[in-house]
């Protein structure tokens, strides 16, 4: 080989969002088609302001047709995935570099515990 | 922000960047709901990190040359002769592969997205996945190869070939010249990824 070996996914978060989507196709939560249908139609909304570079970006448009595709079909609802992600945001500046990080409860109030 | 406020004297864990924290909200709403599994994910990131990659397209590739009866078998209906090597496309996709000759030589894009034959070559690489490669491999398809350090014949044709959700092309390079007496696991080294995406070209052995 000529070149150096490439990593395969270039962030841990491209590679979660790569599995996430894998997983749910193969649970038969859509089809695939639909899904590069849709794929495809974000990624040319982006590249028309700029030339996407097949990383971050290519990442970024991956996970706004996920968030739209599961708000499609009832799976998530924005309101919920932002505050959410808020939660985790929040568990982030509050844990102390080394710790584990997890979600609290006072980070995320409105969350209730299932027995 | 937030960010701005935080207690120095306590360096909290470092951020993740914005779309990680997003990824990470639909794993935890999910998970909840009980529609996903973490651990099925962590299977799925190993599995492509570490069990498929052009390994096995490389084998295709190799026995292909090694064996008449598997390229007929490759021409006839790749679907199913790969299907039962284990390399089958999760995604429930077609595979064509498309040989070089003399006369033509072969190059897959994804205009559209990045549809890629997984099983038999991994995750594509990102230039695979660029809007300068998608644009241009169709319009330009010499000055891209060029790029790429591949100078063809003057009589050889270039075929693009558009991958779809469907179908996924699997370029099966020319058996380089020397390569004669080779056994399959040796031929298999000659096979880079990039000439079976047909941005290359399968190495001379040395």
């Amino acid at each position: 080989m000529n070149s150096a070996p490439e990593p395969v996914f270039e962030a841990p978060w491209h590679a979660q969002l790569f599995a996430l989507t894998v997983h749910l196709n193969e649970a038969g939560h859509f089809h695939w088609p639909d899904w590069a249908e849709r794929f495809s139609a974000t990624l040319a909304r982006h590249g028309t302001s700029k030339d996407l570079n097949g990383g971050d970006d290519y990442f970024t448009a991956w996970l706004e047709t996920l968030e739209e595709l599961l708000t499609h079909i009832a799976l998530t609802e924005p309101a919920a995935v932002e505050q959410m992600r808020a939660a985790w945001e929040q568990a982030y500046l509050t844990t102390e570099h080394g710790k584990p990080v997890m979600l609290g409860s006072a980070a995320a109030p409105e969350r209730t515990v299932k027995p | 922000m937030p960010h701005d406020h935080h207690d120095h004297d306590h360096p909290h864990t470092l951020l993740p960047p914005d779309p990680a924290l997003r990824v990470k909200a639909l794993e935890t709403i999910l998970t909840e709901k009980g529609l996903i599994h973490p651990a099925a994910l962590d299977a799925i990131i190993d599995t492509y990190e570490h069990k498929i990659g052009p390994r096995n397209g490389a084998r295709v590739v190799a026995r292909a040359w090694s064996d008449p009866e598997f390229l007929q078998a490759l021409r006839d209906n790749a679907t199913k002769i790969l299907d039962e090597m284990g390399y089958s496309g999760r995604q429930g996709e077609h595979m064509v592969v498309v040989e070089n000759t003399a006369q033509t030589h072969n190059m897959v894009v994804c205009t559209l997205c990045s549809c890629y034959p997984w099983p038999l070559l991994g995750i594509p690489p990102g230039w695979y996945k660029s809007d300068a490669y998608r644009a241009r491999a169709v319009r330009e398809p010499r000055a891209v190869l060029a790029d790429f350090g591949v100078a063809l014949p003057e009589g050889t044709a270039v075929r693009v070939w558009d991958s779809t959700a469907e179908i996924r092309y699997l370029v099966l390079p020319m058996r380089p010249e020397g390569s004669e007496g080779l056994g399959e696991e040796a031929l298999m080294e000659l096979v880079t990824r990039d000439s079976m995406i047909g941005t290359g070209l399968a190495q001379a052995p040395v």
